[in-house]
C-alpha cells in the first residue's frame, strides 16, 4: 500500500541549518549533511533543503551544501529556494538533488515549469505554493508570503500540473509557525483541484495534526521543519503514532 | 569488474552513480556503445519520458546492449530503463523498446493520482529472485512514475496501485526494477549490492 510520506525540511542559510532542529547526539546541529543523514536514519521518507537566503553571491555555497548533503543520502532529496532558470536547476541536479522546488520564479514565468520538466521529467519538479486565506478562497503569495499574486491558489495549482509539475508543496501562510495544525481545508481544496500529489506544510504542532491532514486534508505527504520541537523525540515516534491511528506509513527498516 | 551506467541524457544519473560508489563498485558512466559493449554489467537508469530512450536507438547503444545481453552480461533497467525492456509504452507509442517480454507499459487509471510517488510495498512473487535476495515481502521502496509495466511471467515482485503492476522483473541475466533502489534507503542499497555480487 502506498504510504503517506513524512518529509523533513532543513532551512539553510549560507550552508548552515538555521532553525527547527534540536537533534541529540550530533556533533554539529547546524550542519545540513549531518542532519539530513540523521533524519533519514530516523525514518524521514524524504529530505527537503530550502535555501532561505538564495542571494547570488551565496549560490556556490548552496551547491557545495547540496553536494555534501546528497553524498551519503539514499532517500529522495529536494532542493528549493532561488531557482530562477533551467541552468539553476541543472546545477542543483548535477550537485545530487532528485527534485527541485520552484515558487516565485514559476509564478513570474510559468513556462519554466515545462522547461525543467521536459529536461528532467515531471517527477523532478515540485511547484511550491504559499497560500493565504481570503474569505472563502485561498490566494497564492510569493517572496516568502510578502507579495500577493492575486491568483487563486487552486487555479494556480491546476495550471502548474498542466504545465508539467509532478507535485505541489503547499504551505499555509496563516498556519506557518503557529503550531496550531495544518490548514486541512486549504489542503483538501488543492488536493481536489489536482491529480498530482500534494505535500502539506505549515502549522504542525503534534502527531494529531499529521493524522488530521492525512484524513481530513487528503494530503499525500506532510512536511515539517521543526519536527523535533513537537514533544516527539523522533520521526520514528511520529510514525508509530500515525500507524496506531491507522494511517499507512513506512516504518523504519 | 566494470559496471557501465548508460548516460542517455534522460534526467540525471548522479544518484545511481553515487549509490554504486557507496558500495565501492567500479562504475563507468558512458554514452559510448563500445564502452557499454566492454562492460561486465550494464545498468540503464532512467527517469523522465519513454521517448528519451530514442537516443539509445540512434547512438548504437541499443545494438551494444542486445549483443551484451545475448552474451549473458547482467543487465539492470531502472524505472524507464525497465520499461524499455518491454516492446513499447503508451507514453511514446512510436518508440521501440527491447521487447524482451510481451506487453506494453500503460498509464495509471484515472481513479488514482498520477504520478505514483512515494514508498509502496513489494509483494515478492519469486522467492528465488537473485536481485531481491534478502528482501522481505511487504518491504517499502520508493517509486515515482506515471506509466507501469504489466504483470508478466518474469515478474519477481509486484506492487499495488490502481491495480497490480510489475515492481521487479527477473529472468536469467535480465533484471528490471520500477522503483528507485538508489533512493530506497538501506534496502535499496542491498538490492544494488545483490546486482553487484551476481
Amino acid at each position: 500500500m502506498l504510504t503517506k510520506r513524512i518529509i523533513a525540511c532543513l532551512d539553510v542559510d549560507a550552508g548552515r541549518v538555521v532553525k527547527g532542529t534540536q537533534f541529540l547526539n550530533l556533533r554539529d546541529a547546524g550542519d545540513p549533511a549531518e542532519l539530513a543523514a540523521a533524519h533519514s536514519c530516523a525514518g524521514a521518507d524524504e529530505i527537503v533543503l530550502l535555501d532561505i537566503t538564495a542571494t547570488h553571491e551565496k549560490r556556490n555555497t548552496l551547491l557545495e551544501t547540496v553536494r555534501r548533503t546528497a553524498h551519503e543520502l539514499f532517500v529522495p532529496f529536494t532542493v528549493g529556494g532561488g531557482v530562477r532558470t533551467l541552468n539553476d536547476a541543472s546545477a542543483i541536479f548535477d550537485a545530487g538533488a532528485d527534485k527541485i522546488s520552484i515558487n516565485s520564479a514559476a509564478i513570474a514565468d510559468p513556462s519554466l515549469i515545462t522547461c525543467i520538466a521536459e529536461r528532467f521529467g515531471s517527477q523532478a519538479v515540485i511547484v511550491a505554493i504559499d497560500a493565504k486565506r481570503n474569505l472563502s478562497t485561498f490566494e497564492a503569495f510569493v517572496s516568502g508570503g510578502r507579495v500577493s499574486t492575486g491568483r487563486d491558489a487552486a487555479q494556480w495549482a491546476k495550471e502548474a500540473e498542466d504545465r508539467g509539475a509532478g507535485e505541489i508543496l503547499l504551505t499555509s501562510m496563516d498556519r506557518d509557525g503557529t503550531g496550531k495544525g495544518f490548514d486541512c481545508e486549504l489542503t483538501r481544496v488543492i488536493a481536489k483541484a489536482v491529480r498530482i500529489p500534494v505535500i502539506a506544510s505549515g502549522g504542525a504542532g503534534g502527531a494529531e495534526h499529521f493524522v488530521e491532514v492525512f484524513r481530513a486534508g487528503s494530503a499525500d505527504a506532510a512536511l515539517a521543519a521543526s519536527i523535533f520541537h513537537f514533544g516527539l523525540s523522533s520521526i520514528e515516534q511520529l510514525k508509530l503514532r500515525l500507524y496506531a491511528a491507522g494511517i499507512p506509513v513506512r516504518l523504519s527498516c | 569488474m566494470t559496471i557501465a551506467i548508460i548516460d542517455y541524457k534522460a534526467g540525471n544519473l548522479t544518484s545511481v552513480k553515487k549509490a554504486f560508489d557507496h558500495l565501492r563498485a567500479d562504475t563507468l558512466v558512458t554514452e559510448d556503445p563500445r564502452e557499454v559493449g566492454k562492460a561486465d554489467k550494464i545498468v540503464l537508469p532512467g527517469v523522465g519520458h519513454f521517448a528519451a530512450t530514442r537516443t539509445l536507438e540512434n547512438s548504437g547503444i541499443r545494438e551494444a546492449v542486445v549483443d551484451s545481453i545475448e552474451r549473458g552480461i547482467p543487465f539492470l533497467g531502472i524505472c524507464v530503463g525497465m520499461q524499455w525492456m518491454l516492446a513499447s509504452s503508451e507514453e511514446a507509442p512510436d518508440v521501440h523498446g527491447l521487447a524482451l517480454w510481451p506487453g506494453e507499459c500503460s498509464r495509471f487509471p484515472s481513479g488514482v493520482k498520477s504520478p505514483h510517488v512515494g514508498w509502496n510495498s513489494l509483494q515478492i512473487r519469486e522467492n528465488s529472485s537473485r536481485l531481491l535476495r534478502g528482501v522481505a515481502s511487504e518491504s517499502y521502496v520508493y517509486f515515482t512514475h506515471s506509466y507501469r509495466v504489466p504483470l508478466l511471467k518474469a515478474t519477481a515482485a509486484e506492487c499495488e496501485y490502481g491495480g497490480g503492476f510489475s515492481a521487479a522483473v527477473e529472468q536469467d541475466n535480465l533484471f528490471g526494477v520500477q522503483f528507485h533502489p538508489e533512493k530506497s534507503g538501506a534496502l535499496g542499497l542491498k538490492i544494488l549490492e545483490n546486482f553487484c555480487s551476481l
